[in-house]
């Protein structure tokens, strides 16, 4: 009955044993690679905001000359400048946040939720725009942008609560309703305003503010904590419903929590990857990672090990080309999906000679 | 004497206008294997869930180990096995440990699993015999592996009632009857068992009770007298009536 993978030329050690502890240890290195580069980022992001305190201060100038060295030794002309670490630290927090979350909704089937809140965050821009054009408001526009997810992150589940599943068709109305809303904001704020809209469609690595990147920083830190404390019952959640409820887990909980993360995620990622990328670095790491992983759990370590290297191999790409970041980032990301589809494929073939 | 697990009065539900179960009372007693027979669309999956609690009933009232089942919170004591399953297992990447392991989380919480929880699951999984499958996917795994590995995920969680809809749909017929001496052992070790079956035949030869649905009760009581009664015939000769009955109205 039993089907274990055993070969006929299996020479004691089974060599599945020995290949899982391979693996393990170096999704580990990648793992604690991309929390070390997280952790660096976001002592710059502190740094730079506490640098008029004494001892930050000199932390902050020792980052400054070790930038400098960067560019000594690698001939660039990028880690010198304040505003590229911001926009650094803001896309390396975005691969890791991503798919992290992402991880999930792919597997809930829910992938067009990133793309909906992204719009509805769109939306938010927009406003926080007339806003300021109005009222002489000088506040930050991701903070609207933040507020207006949120609530559209709570409207589509209540939607979804209503309708019982989450449907194209809803999601789709909400998806298209709030860019629509969106522009009509747009072209009338801009005879009061000259708005630069673009770099919040398409991304750009210049739309990072220092504002941006701090909140970037401290969304980071509450999304990966949320996911660490919930991984249990959104695992479950995401696995079998129906049994997670007969579980008595509060699951329309969960899901609001799942939703209202995504739109966080969201609004921090949209000024690097832009509105209409956004969704993409939600799902495509994650579905990289499924070809190749062996378990949930070593799922969610490749997506964020191969968001990282989306986010890396992006930065690389854009900057080298003077392109723009999102489409930089995507491109590379889905270049990681294939190679993955390949490498799924031929281990498949593998298993079945060897089955 | 242990308390009933389930208990149904006069419960009736209905999806908007079209009524799935109407005024069913029914208990389940610790120990029992219930089977539960109708035919297609009887509302078999419908009266499972409101025992359950996935369903509000809109008439009547039902109680699980003794509570409302609305205020029932003590998770662990039921394992569920829904019809569909095994197609969540073929989506994801999970595997059969990860699975087990699920059947833990009611009891930690937002805790850790902790080595009592794990050797929980490897008993679990000893016990449904894929102790040796633990790190496969579930998706590399045949209906029938699959299907232990849900019922050792309600093993691990210690509960005290299994429901299962379904379980051996496209699961080949040596597996099935392997699966279904498995069910045998669970409910002698004291496991409450309800089981929804499309092969009489299954119900007949396992269940101490059945309950034979279609939208009402047409027989609930033990396995003897419902071979030698007419519910069954009555039961799928109904649907006709019920047909009949919406022309008319």
């Amino acid at each position: 009955m039993s089907e274990s993978p055993t070969t006929p030329d299996d020479p004691g050690v089974a060599p599945g044993t020995r290949d899982r502890d391979r693996r393990r240890t170096t999704e580990l290195i990648g793992v604690a690679a991309t929390g070390v580069l997280s952790a660096v980022m976001i002592g710059f992001v502190l740094l730079y905001w506490a640098q008029n305190l004494p001892v930050a201060g000199e932390l902050y100038a020792g980052f400054r000359s070790f930038g400098r060295g960067m560019d000594a030794i690698l001939g660039t002309n990028m880690f010198r400048h304040p505003f590229m670490w911001q926009s650094m630290a803001t896309g390396v927090l975005i691969g890791v946040v991503a798919p992290l979350v992402g991880t999930f909704l792919v597997h809930r089937e829910m992938a067009l939720i990133g793309e909906t809140l992204a719009h509805t965050a769109f939306a938010g821009v927009a406003v926080g725009f007339l806003l300021r054009a109005t009222t002489g408001w000088d506040g930050s526009l991701l903070l609207v942008a933040l507020v207006v997810g949120i609530l559209g992150a709570l409207g589509v589940q209540w939607l979804t609560e209503r309708t019982d599943a989450y449907g194209d068709v809803p999601i789709a109305i909400m998806l298209s309703g709030s860019f629509a809303v969106g522009t009509l904001v747009i072209s009338y704020g801009r005879g009061l305003t000259g708005i630069n809209i673009e770099g919040y469609l398409f991304g750009n690595l210049a739309v990072v503010t220092v504002e941006g990147a701090r909140l970037m920083a401290v969304l980071s830190v509450v999304v990966a904590a949320a996911v660490a404390l919930t991984y249990k019952q959104l695992l479950f959640i995401t696995f079998d419903e129906q049994a997670a409820r007969v579980a008595r887990l509060n699951v329309t909980g969960y899901n609001t929590l799942l939703v209202v993360l995504t739109a966080v995620v969201v609004v921090g990622a949209m000024q690097v990857l832009g509105v209409i990328l956004v969704a993409a670095m939600l799902v495509v790491p994650v579905a990289a990672a499924s070809q190749v992983a062996r378990s949930f759990r070593e799922t969610t370590y490749l997506a964020v090990i191969f968001g990282q290297l989306s986010v890396i191999g992006g930065f690389v790409v854009a900057v080298g080309g003077g392109l723009p970041s999102g489409g930089s980032i995507v491109v590379v990301a889905i270049a990681i999906y294939l190679v993955a589809i390949a490498a799924s494929g031929s281990s498949m073939r593998a298993v079945t000679a060897r089955g | 004497m242990p308390p009933t697990v389930v208990d149904l009065d006069d419960v009736t539900f209905a999806y908007g206008d079209t009524v799935a179960v109407r005024d069913v009372s029914l208990t389940v007693e610790s120990g029992d294997f219930l089977g539960l027979v109708g035919p297609n669309g009887s509302g078999k999956t419908t009266l499972l869930h409101l025992m359950l609690g996935l369903h509000t009933p809109d008439e009547g009232t039902v109680r699980l180990f003794g509570a409302p089942v609305g205020e029932f919170d003590d998770g662990s004591r039921v394992g569920y096995v829904s019809q569909r399953a095994t197609d969540r297992g073929g989506a994801m990447p999970v595997t059969v440990r990860e699975c087990v392991t699920m059947g833990r989380f009611a009891h930690v919480g937002h805790g850790r699993i902790d080595a009592a929880d794990r050797a929980a699951v490897a008993d679990a999984m000893e016990t449904v015999a894929i102790a040796d499958l633990a790190d496969r996917l579930l998706s590399e795994l045949s209906g029938g592996q699959q299907q232990r590995a849900f019922i050792a995920r309600a093993i691990a969680s210690d509960a005290d009632l299994l429901a299962l809809d379904e379980p051996t749909v496209g699961v080949d017929a040596e597996s099935r009857d392997a699966f279904y001496a498995l069910l045998d052992r669970l409910n002698d070790d004291g496991i409450t068992i309800v089981l929804i079956e499309h092969d009489i035949g299954v119900v007949t030869d396992r269940a101490d009770r059945v309950a034979c649905l279609n939208t009402e009760l047409f027989h609930h009581g033990d396995t003897e007298s419902f071979v030698e009664s007419d519910a069954l015939a009555d039961a799928y000769g109904a649907t006709g009536q019920v047909v009949e009955h919406h022309h008319h109205s």
